[in-house]
């Protein structure tokens, strides 16, 4: 059997090799280089693209183009009543890749998951460490060493995870990048032959596709795997032009050079749709851009203070000289594309007279601050200097004098976080599970000093945040979910500014892209048509 | 000529030295943070930043540092980068020959055109084609590299489709790398057509980043032919009525050549700097896009030592530089 498996690898190795006649490609122009393989221990959504989505899979799937979750590795699972006990019954005969480098013995079972998740969590786990200073950022943000207790083998298909306080979004974050399923029969493998660096250059998964070769900064090659439990896929190769500039990207599109892009340039967009070649589809993107202020700091403790300068922004001024027409106004916390969206509250009026006079009401004359600008671009905020200007002449109209300023990234989010910062701070957010507690944690007390750059801890609003959080029950938790917003309109420690478009030009012999509401590009379902 | 060699290497260990602690230093100098960057937009807990910073040993005297860094380098241990975890010395010779192909490329260009332009322009003083070759010369001397690459790609490659927008070779050509330089790698492959594709990638790159260098040496050239031409031996040259060919080809520009040859030598400095943002334009996978992405990731082990390794060949291409003066003109080695 182990010999067969080795001539299917080396045969396939062989004609991607080769370069197979009639094998169906698809080019995806993508905007970075991935820096490893392993889905766990990096959190660009250019890392997970090329690994997570193309070669792993999870316990649970987002549903694609959806954000709610449906069965993967585990086909089935329950959850105790009180909440803290989720059993995983597994998929009999999910197949690890067979590469030239890697020929498993057996089908995922239970130490797979349990290996998967202590390699990131417990630091006596030989694997916690493989990679030098690995700080598995996603594992830890999303609060799991906290949040696990256990993770127990029941049989080698049942694996039961142990939690030491309820989480709704639990099953969400299982179905993230993060999450993903690595081979223990590859890592022993490597742990043996002394390589253990190979787990995130030569990667092994379970996914749709399976990895042949990268060559550094240039391309990544894919061949579709054979034993993907959900089926072979349509095309055959998958290959990943990494291309830095999206203008570059554009003319690559143009000339078919690449079948599918990722991140056109705002400017861009309409040359792309006009060329008879090629379509763009487009989504809501699951984000926000917004500008927090510092609730602590006078005069900005004042609600009124801070809702006369909400009201004092042109918000459709911001979306046609930043956002281009890709964007809309955010009124929420959360974007309307999630559920639980409460569609009754109504903005700020952009009203500047009215501002001025809330403004002299509650005594504050002659304000000066400070408006924090991104040094960089983001699909939710793709120019925050452009923005700073334009809020910055929205102030000047009410008398206040506004003053722009702008740090290196990191500093930038270090800076913003301090309890006495001056001004208000531009940022934004992009969802990672689709629930809408992943939007609106960022404003909880806890997050302050980290997420919660309004430093703003209400009580009413915190109250609700930890009843969601506990509640299963959907709609009880949108109701929950619903009356937040309302309390976060009301109390204002943000101006939401927009949330923006996401594109994705492709060619039209392209079929079966979703997008997807998390902004990962997957190729799973994609085909093209010669 | 051994003694030369051994003056001129006795000036680079300090040069080495100098340049380490710069590139040390540099990468310290800019703002931001390694870890931080490194934990990306979610961030990181405190306990596990100091843990962290701790286990780099960014939280001791830069001296314990910088000494601990010299000292690991000196052993040929360049570090792991920060971000990918690769070793350094290995990702830079993944990506070096694509540089250096690229390079070669550009500074053969520079010289096939730059030198014959210059020689012309020298001759034919104030005509027509001086006045145009100097023109064209300061533009492209000026023109940002950065635009010049995206007009060409839109002009060539997305209008008139002559030449592909970028890569180093069509993605239908697949082959692990032998040497690493795709020329010749195509030529191993066997593929039928994959040298052609090689070659036609590099055409825009190569023209992109031979235009400083171009630019550079056919006003050297001119300025160095026009100084030689003016001498006497020249004029009796002439009046000893010897063939134009023969007084330009034999008398002058052998004598012009030093200073060229120079200005060519310090061209591998341009090629190197033009590459950062060449490379990022054509998505070639060479160490300028290399160098690029490590520091704005803060990636300190990669900026330090990247500088370092690049700042070692340009002094060994200036080395050479230096013998072929010697022997090109003995006088040098004298002095």
């Amino acid at each position: 059997m182990k010999k067969k498996l080795t001539f299917a690898a080396a045969l396939l190795a062989a004609s991607v090799l080769g370069g197979m006649a009639n094998a169906k490609q698809l080019v995806y122009c993508s905007e970075a280089s991935p820096a490893g393989f392993d889905p766990s221990p990096w959190s660009g959504g250019n890392d997970f693209d090329a690994s997570s989505r193309t070669i792993y899979s999870r316990l649970v799937e987002f549903e694609h183009g959806k954000t709610t979750i449906k069965p993967g590795l585990a086909e089935s699972w329950t959850v105790s009543d009180d909440g803290l006990e989720y059993t995983f019954k597994l998929r009999p005969g999910v197949k690890f890749q067979t590469t030239d480098y890697f020929t498993p013995t057996r089908d995922l079972n239970a130490d797979d998951v349990i290996f998967s998740f202590e390699r990131q969590w417990k630091k006596e786990n030989p694997w916690f460490d493989y990679l030098a200073g690995t700080g598995w950022e996603y594992f830890a943000g999303m609060g799991f060493p906290d949040l696990l207790k256990e993770i127990v083998k029941v049989d080698d298909l049942t694996v039961k995870f142990v939690l030491n306080k309820p989480e709704v979004a639990f099953l969400p974050d299982l179905g993230m990048d993060f999450a993903s399923i690595v081979s223990k029969e590859y890592a022993d493998q490597l742990d043996k032959a002394g390589t253990r660096q190979q787990f995130t250059q030569k990667p092994i998964g379970t996914g749709p596709f399976q990895f042949v070769d990268y060559q550094v900064d240039a391309v990544i090659r894919y061949a579709a795997w054979d034993g993907y439990y959900g089926g072979r896929q349509k095309i055959d190769d998958l290959i990943f032009a990494i291309t830095t500039d999206p203008a570059v990207r554009a003319q690559k599109l143009k000339a078919g050079e690449c079948d599918i892009m990722s991140y056109p340039a705002p400017a861009d967009i309409a040359g792309l749709k006009a060329d008879p070649n090629l379509k763009v589809d487009e989504q809501e993107g699951l984000n926000i851009g917004y500008m927090a202020y510092n609730t602590t700091q006078a005069p900005f403790d004042k609600v009124e203070v801070r809702k006369a300068l909400n009201m004092a922004v042109n918000k459709q001024a911001i979306l046609d000289a930043v956002y281009q027409g890709a964007g809309q106004a955010a009124i929420n916390p959360i974007p309307p594309t999630m559920w639980s969206y409460n569609k009754d509250i109504k903005d700020d009026p952009y009203d500047p007279d009215a501002a001025k006079k809330m403004l002299a009401d509650a005594g504050v004359k002659d304000l000066s601050m400070k408006i924090w600008a991104m040094p960089v671009s983001r699909p939710y905020n793709p120019n925050a200097q452009r923005v700073a200007e334009l809020i910055q002449a929205d102030y000047a109209k009410i008398g206040v004098k506004a003053e722009i300023v702008s740090y290196e990234w990191t500093e930038y989010r270090e800076r913003g976080k301090q309890k006495d910062r001056d001004g208000a701070f531009q940022l934004g957010w992009t969802g990672d599970n689709g629930d809408p507690d992943n939007f609106l944690f960022l404003l909880g007390c806890d997050a302050i000093g980290q997420s919660n750059y309004a430093i703003w801890c209400n009580q009413e609003f915190e109250a609700l945040l930890q009843k969601g959080k506990a509640t299963t029950d959907v709609a009880e938790r949108t109701k929950i979910y619903e009356e937040a917003q309302v309390v976060f309109k009301r109390e204002a420690p943000w101006l939401t500014i927009a949330h923006s478009k996401v594109f994705m030009p492709m060619n039209k012999k392209v079929s079966g892209f979703v997008m997807d509401p998390l902004g990962i590009h997957r190729f799973d379902g994609v085909d093209v048509t010669e | 000529m051994l003694r030369y060699l051994l003056h001129k290497l006795a000036l680079i260990i300090p040069t080495v030295f100098g340049i380490s602690l710069a590139a040390f230093a540099f990468v310290r100098l800019l703002p931001g943070d390694p870890i931080l960057a490194l934990a990306g937009e979610r961030g990181v807990s405190p306990e596990r930043y100091a843990e962290l910073i701790e286990r780099f040993g960014y939280n001791r005297p830069y001296v314990v540092q910088y000494l601990e860094y010299i000292g690991r380098v000196l052993t040929g241990d360049f570090g792991i980068s920060l971000a990918t975890k690769r070793p350094v010395l290995g990702e830079f010779q993944a990506l070096f020959p694509a540089t250096l192909e690229l390079a070669t490329i550009a500074l053969i260009i520079a010289v096939l055109i730059g030198i014959p332009a210059g020689i012309f322009a020298a001759v034919k003083r104030g005509s027509w084609f001086d006045q145009a070759t100097m023109g064209v010369a300061l533009t492209g001397y000026s023109m940002p590299i950065f635009w010049w690459g995206l007009l060409l790609i839109i002009f060539f490659s997305g209008y008139l489709g002559w030449t592909p927008v970028s890569g180093r070779i069509g993605l239908q050509y697949f082959f692990r790398p032998t040497t690493g330089f795709m020329l010749i790698d195509s030529l191993i492959s066997g593929k039928s057509g994959a040298f052609r594709s090689a070659a036609s990638h590099l055409i825009l790159p190569a023209i992109v980043l031979a235009t400083i260098p171009l630019a550079v040496i056919a006003r050297q050239t001119r300025s160095a032919m026009l100084e030689v031409l003016g001498e006497d031996y020249v004029r009796t040259a002439r009046a000893k009525g010897l063939a134009p060919r023969r007084v330009i080809g034999l008398h002058a520009f052998r004598n012009a050549l030093i200073p060229v040859v120079t200005t060519i030598g310090l061209q591998v400095g341009t090629l190197m700097a033009g590459a950062i943002l060449t490379e990022t334009i054509f998505s070639w996978p060479g160490i300028g896009k290399w160098m690029i992405d490590a520091i704005a990731k803060r990636d300190y082990v990669v900026v330090q030592s990247g500088l370092l390794i690049i700042a070692l060949i340009v002094m060994a291409v200036n080395l050479i530089v230096d013998v072929l003066y010697a022997v090109i003109n003995p006088r040098i080695r004298v002095q």
